[in-house]
C-alpha cells in the first residue's frame, strides 16, 4: 500500500506529514514506558522482521498482490507506541533507500501504515483480547481479527485522504469499492501471517510477547530477573 | 538473557533468510493500491520517487547483473539497516528511560550517556515535554 508520489496534492500530502510528525513524536514518549529489558531488543527484530516480509508479495486475485503491512502484528509483539516508531523507520527506509513509497508521500505512508495500521490493529486486538476467553487462541484470534481489519482500514483512509485531494478526478464511490475489496482480500493474507507468526513466537518464548503478558503473569508469578523492581512496567499502557 | 540473544539472533537469519533468499519468490504483479490506481485511471498521477537513483532502487543493488543475486543483496542491506536503526532507536529510548525515570535502576544510566549526546538531543524535543 506504499502511496508514491504524486497521487495527493501538496495540501493533503503536508497534512499527512504533520499528523505523521505528531504521531511519531507521541509515540518517542510512549515507546519509553514500554520499551524494558525484554521490548527493546525485540523491537529492532521485529522491524527488520517486517521489512523483511513486506518484500514477500503474494498473489491474490486479477493479476494483484498484497503484502504484510505488519502494523497489527508490531504492535502485539513490543506494544502499539514502539510499533509505530518501528513502522516509521522501515517505511523510511523503504522510501529513502529503495524508493518504494514516494518521499514527499512519506507522512502519509507512515499516517496509513504506521498509524492507521497500528491503531486500529491494536485497538481491535485489545477490545477483543479483553471478551474473548483468556489463553493463546484467544490472543492468536485477537491479533488475527486486528491485523485483517487494519488492511482495509487503511486503505478506506487512503480513499478519504485521496478524496479530500486526489490529483485525478476519478469517481470516489468506485476507487473506494475497488480499494476496499482488493484489500479485504490482502487483510486475510496479513491476519494468516500475523497468526503464523505470533504463534510461533508464543510457543517459543510467550514472555516476549508484549501482548500476551497476561497469561504469563496467570501462570507463572515468579518474578523475572530482568524487570523485578519494575513491576510497573509492563500495565503503564494498560493504564491509559 | 541468553536465551533471549539466541531467540533474536534466530529471527535476525530468518529475516535476513526471507529478504534474501525467499523474496525471489514473491509475485511481481501490482500491489492493491497500484492495481487500483490503474483500473481506476489514475496510475499516471504517479511521480518518480526523488530516490528513484539509489543504488538500492527497487530493491535491486545496482552493479550486479545477475537479479537474484541483486534482489536478495538489496534485501539483505535492508534488513541490516532497519535492524541498526530501529534496534539502536529503541535501545537509546530504553535506556535513557530507565536512567531518567527510575533513579537507580541497573546501571543502564551510564551506558546511555556513553552513547553520546546528539541522538538523545534529538529525541529529547518531541519527547521531553509532559
Amino acid at each position: 500500500m506504499h502511496v508514491p508520489d504524486g497521487y495527493l496534492d501538496a495540501a493533503t500530502t503536508a497534512g499527512t506529514a504533520a499528523v505523521a510528525a505528531a504521531g511519531v513524536a507521541l509515540a518517542l514518549r510512549g515507546a519509553r514506558r514500554e520499551l524494558d529489558e525484554r521490548t527493546a531488543p525485540m523491537a529492532g527484530l521485529t522491524a527488520a522482521f517486517v521489512f523483511a516480509v513486506q518484500m514477500m508479495n503474494f498473489p491474490i486475485a486479477y493479476g494483484t498482490s498484497g503484502h504484510l503491512i505488519g502494523g497489527a502484528l508490531t504492535a502485539v509483539l513490543v506494544g502499539p507506541w514502539t510499533a509505530v516508531l518501528c513502522m516509521t523507520v522501515v517505511l523510511l527506509v523503504q522510501a529513502l533507500v529503495f524508493a518504494d513509497g514516494g518521499l514527499t508521500a512519506l507522512g502519509t505512508n507512515v499516517t496509513l501504515m504506521g498509524l492507521v495500521a497500528v491503531g486500529v490493529g491494536y485497538g481491535a486486538f485489545r477490545l477483543l483480547r479483553a471478551v474473548l476467553p483468556a489463553g493463546r487462541t484467544g490472543v492468536l484470534a485477537a491479533a488475527g481479527v486486528g491485523a485483517f481489519l487494519s488492511v482495509p482500514v487503511a486503505a478506506l483512509v487512503f480513499v478519504g485522504l485521496f478524496g479530500l485531494g486526489g490529483v485525478a478526478d476519478v469517481s470516489l464511490t468506485s476507487v473506494a469499492a475497488a480499494m476496499g475489496g482488493v484489500h479485504l482480500l490482502i487483510g486475510l493474507g496479513e491476519a494468516a501471517i500475523t497468526v503464523a507468526v505470533l504463534g510461533a513466537v508464543l510457543a517459543v518464548r510467550p514472555d516476549l510477547v508484549r501482548g500476551a503478558r497476561h497469561l504469563q503473569r496467570a501462570t507463572t508469578l515468579a518474578p523475572r530477573p530482568a524487570t523485578a523492581g519494575r513491576p510497573a512496567a509492563p500495565t503503564a499502557v494498560d493504564a491509559r | 538473557m541468553t536465551r533471549t540473544r539466541t531467540f533474536v539472533l534466530v529471527g535476525v537469519v530468518v529475516a535476513l533468510l526471507i529478504a534474501g533468499v525467499g523474496s525471489w519468490y514473491a509475485s511481481s504483479s501490482p500491489d492493491g493500491l497500484e492495481a487500483t490506481a490503474a483500473e481506476q485511471g489514475f496510475g499516471d498521477t504517479a511521480e518518480d520517487s526523488a530516490a528513484a537513483d539509489s543504488p538500492l532502487a527497487d530493491y535491486s543493488l545496482a552493479g550486479v547483473d545477475d537479479a537474484r543475486l541483486s534482489g536478495g543483496l538489496a534485501g539483505v542491506v535492508g534488513v541490516l539497516l532497519v535492524l541498526a536503526l530501529a534496534g539502536g532507536l529503541t535501545l537509546v529510548l530504553r535506556r535513557r528511560s530507565s536512567g531518567s525515570r527510575d533513579g537507580a535502576d541497573t546501571g543502564a544510566h551510564d551506558t546511555a550517556t556513553a552513547l553520546g549526546t546528539s541522538t538523545r538531543d534529538e529525541l529529547d524535543d518531541p519527547a521531553g515535554r509532559r
